[in-house]
Order: C-alpha cells, then structure tokens, then sequence
C-alpha cells in the first residue's frame, strides 16, 4: 500500500503514532517520520490512523474502500 | 464546463508531484479526451522529501517512495523519454525519441534538478554525488550505510542540512562548507542561520561558513578530499554536492515562451507567458518550473520549490484547463514548506525572504522551541516555527491579512525579548543557490528588450 503526509499540514498530534506504531514514528519532539509503503498487513492500522488524523493530513491509496472519503484524505493546500 | 474543453488531447510535461496531482485533478474535473503524461524518469511519480530523511537514515528504501494516486488515472504514461521542444504554433511537443506530441492544451511540469558540481572532471570522481532522484538517494544511501569516513556536503540550504543531519545521526563525521555566512540563509535570512549554526555545531557537525570548495581531488578516480577557498584541506570519501537546483527549461529555448533560468512565467491563472509578455491560453505551468504573480507579496513573480505550492498549482492549472474564462480560479496560497533536521521540526509559512526585520514571536530559540515572525515594511510576511508547528496557522492568518509588523499579539510562551532585527536576507536580484523559495519579480536591472518575429 502506498501513503503520503501532507506534512504542511501536519500538526504533530501523533494520533497515528499510536494508532500504527509500526509506520507512523515523532523523530524529535514533532518531525514525523513515516514508511510510504507500510506492508499489507499494516492496512487496518494506517486506515485507522488516517481516519483519526484531526488535520486529516494522511492520504492513503485506495481508501475509498475504507470508513472515510477520499476527499477527506486528500493532501491540502497549505 | 463547456463541451469543447471537455474533450480534445492534453499533454502534461513532467511527471512527478505537480503532473500526477494535475492528471488526477484533469480526470476529477470532467476531461474525457486523451491524457498523455511524459517524464524522462522511468519510474513512476514519487515523492521526494524522504529522499533526504527516511531514506538517509536507512530506514526506507528509495524505490519505496512512490506517491499513492487519490484515484484511478485513465492517461497515457510516456515514461523514460524526456520532452526537447516546444513547436507552439504546430502545437506539437517534442520528445527525444523523435516522437511530435500534438496538444490542445499543455501543461508544463518539469520541475527542476540538482545543480551539477561545475567541474566535470571533478563531478565525475567516484564518491561525488548530487541528490534529487530515487536514483540518487539509493547510491547515497548505500554510501553511508558503508561507513565513510567523513562525509563533506557543499552547501547549507535545506537539502545540504538535512543530508548532513542523516550523517551525523548515523555516526559519521562530516564536515558542511556554505558560501554564506550560516546554514539556511537564502531560505530564511542571517538571524535564523545564526541559529541554524548553532543547532549544527551543537550536534557535531564540522561547520565552515563563509568558504567555498575550491577542489576536489582524486586518487585513481576516487574521491580523496577537497581544497576549500580558505586554504584548509578536507579528507573525505564522500561528497555531496547540495548547490540547490536548476529549473528543467531549456527544452523551451525556442519555444517563444517566457522561460529561462529563473522558470517560466505564467499568470495568477497558471497560464504561460509567451517572450512578449502575452498571456497563452493553451500552455499553462505548475509546480517547481512557474514563477507566478503573487498578490501578498507585491506581485512579484515567485518560484517555489515547495511541495504544497506543486500540489495546489497543479490543482488550479488543471482545473483551468477545463474551464471557460470566468469560471477560472486564481493560484493564491500561501506558500507553505517543512525541514526535518537535527530533530527539529521547521515549519514556514509566507515568504521569509520577502521581509526587512525578524522577531522571536513565541517560545525561545535556546529551548529550541519557538517561533519566528517576519516583517517587511510594517506588515507581516512569513512566519517559521520550530518545533511550535501548532502555533503556525494563527500566523498564516495575519499574513493574509497582512497585519502590522511586529505584532501585539500576547500569546503563550512569550519571548524574553521583542525587539525585531534585520532579517538580514541575500539581495533577490542574485541568484542565490540555495533558496526554496526565488523572488524573480521585477529585474529593474535588465531593461531589455527582445523581438523576434516569425519564420
């Protein structure tokens, strides 16, 4: 699968970091660093913290077939 | 929509960020004609900030950092061939296999690429690299996984810092030497490289400011060292030539457009002058490669190196290709950028070379947590935050409404010291080689005028 963070947008709240350890991390107090192709099995999670991402920063390929639009996800203008 | 704009064949030069999202955005907005995407990469679109973080520290793979498509794009893909002419009035592009592309309208998205070591001989050593592709990032990677033992980077605009930033998380010594007096200074003046230099000493970085590379030398076609302007000598079996980027337009030499080093012109519409001055309005431009009037900073034509700017430039540029006159939509965002080093969070809205004064608004630059607010002529401009990106989007406000500089605004954290300083920012009218951000507007020093006419 395949994401990218609107880092503009991002505002370091880390909802993701906990929602999906494993692909989302803080390097430093608010710099997120992230894997742009999680593994499968990570799916659920990453939706699950692209949901939850309350500047909704996280655009993840294909997740029209998840909870939430696309729209929502897409990456902004800021 | 009206029905012609619906149809007809659209080409999109340039195939990374700015092309994707414009293709995507092409197909959102109703096109149902033919869609042809070039880019002189192989690869598909990706996404190039992890290039010089995740990928550095070893912990992507450079290959994985394709950017994921918010939807399915029915285009034709013509990857692997770059695009070497313009023929406007055939309107037909160019490609180096000899292929003509005819266009009823077409986007030009060629983005940039990293300023080559200017000696050839020198740039051909092994170990002195550039980074800007996928490509680039693999074989950087793979370098300092190796363990060098020191790392020489030329050059302390973004790309430079944060490549210098990967080496010393990952141990290695490295020396950085900037031409100007402080890392980050073409992007956000003297006052903040003042502290950008600190931050870099601080975490173990060899700093030399003020010299430039003079030499590089080489054993057996290996890279040895460098000599810098100063007199000293570096050992080093890498470097990385962080020089900032050239503009991908000479394919458009002889194309009648308003093209040059500086990018190619176009209007608030994203649509491309030609060398007259005249507006097109069948050849727009989006992303790294336009410089585009701006209405915040005077109308000077700005050219952004900024991910957000190619994200939204391709959106109005796409939606004004399928759209009548006056349903079109003026490009106005505030220019936005991020940096990750030295495991700070470096956020920037507005245009911090676009100021006279700076002032410390929130926070404190020794905890490293703060931001900075910059001004020009009484009203705010930018605003660059580090570690604070919370605080970020009140400033953007007072930029939109041009507020006055330096702000009364009392907010939480407030500095030990309000008292702005010259921001201290390189002349526009150089060209400098580092910043993200080019104000290009104006060039009172050039009143020339060329005509050619046909044939």
């Amino acid at each position: 699968m395949k994401i990218v963070v609107d880092l503009n947008r991002c505002q370091g709240y880390a909802q993701c970091v906990f929602l999906a350890p494993g692909v989302f991390e803080l390097h430093g107090e608010e710099a997120l660093m992230y894997t742009p192709q999680p593994p499968g099995e990570q799916r659920e999670r990453v939706l699950r913290a692209a949901v939850a991402c309350p500047v909704q920063a996280i655009l993840v390929e294909g997740r029209d077939a998840g909870p939430a639009s696309g729209e929502e996800g897409r990456s902004g203008v800021r | 929509m009206s029905v012609d704009l619906r149809g007809g064949r659209i080409v999109v030069v340039g195939a990374s960020l700015a092309g994707l999202r414009a293709a995507e955005t092409l197909r959102d907005k109703g096109f149902e004609g033919r869609l042809t995407v070039v880019g002189e990469e192989h690869l598909p679109p990706y996404d190039r900030p992890p290039l010089s973080k995740q990928v550095l520290l070893g912990r992507v793979r450079a290959e994985e950092t394709a950017l994921p498509r918010r939807r399915e794009v029915d285009a034709h893909w013509r990857l692997g061939v770059r695009a070497t002419g313009l023929d406007g009035a055939a309107r037909e592009v160019l490609l180096a296999d000899g292929e003509r592309l005819p266009f009823d309208r077409l986007l030009i998205a060629t983005g940039t690429r990293a300023r080559p070591w200017p000696n050839p001989a020198e740039a051909a050593l092994d170990g002195v690299v550039t980074l800007r592709t996928v490509e680039d990032a693999a074989g950087l990677a793979e370098r300092l996984a190796a363990g060098p033992r020191r790392v020489l980077v030329i050059g302390a605009g973004f790309t430079g810092s944060e490549i210098a930033s990967a080496c010393r998380e990952r141990g290695l010594p490295v020396t950085v030497a900037e031409r100007g007096p402080a890392p980050l200074v073409g992007a956000l003046g003297g006052a903040f490289g003042a502290f950008a230099a600190g931050v870099q000493r601080a975490h173990g970085v060899d700093l030399r400011c003020g010299v430039t590379v003079t030499a590089l030398d080489g054993r057996a076609g290996r890279l040895t060292g460098a000599v810098l302007s100063d007199g000293s000598r570096i050992e080093a079996d890498v470097a990385v030539v962080a020089l900032g980027a050239v503009r991908n337009t000479e394919w458009l030499a002889d194309s009648g457009l308003a093209a040059g080093p500086r990018g190619v012109a176009c209007d608030a519409g994203c649509r491309a002058f030609d060398m007259y001055g005249i507006v097109t309005d069948d050849v727009f431009v989006a992303g790294d490669v336009a410089r585009f009037p701006h209405p915040l900073f005077e109308y000077q034509l700005l050219s952004l190196e900024h991910w957000g700017n190619a994200v939204a430039q391709a959106e109005v540029a796409a939606h004004n290709m399928v759209n009548p006159g006056p349903r079109r939509l003026p490009h106005l965002s505030v220019p936005a950028f991020w940096s990750s080093q030295f495991g700070l969070n470096i956020k920037s809205v507005g245009v911090p070379t676009f100021s006279d004064h700076v002032m410390v608004a929130q926070g404190s630059p020794q905890e490293r947590r703060f931001v900075a607010v910059y001004g020009y002529r009484g009203r705010i401009t930018a605003a660059v935050s580090v570690n604070r990106g919370k605080w970020l989007e009140h400033y953007q406000g007072l930029i939109e409404t041009a507020a006055p500089f330096p702000p009364d605004w009392d907010g939480v954290e407030p500095p030990a010291s309000r008292t702005p300083v010259p921001s201290d920012v390189p002349d526009p009218k150089v060209l400098s080689h580092g910043p993200t951000v080019a104000l290009t507007g104006h060039l009172p020093d050039r009143r020339l005028v060329l005509r050619r006419w046909g044939g």
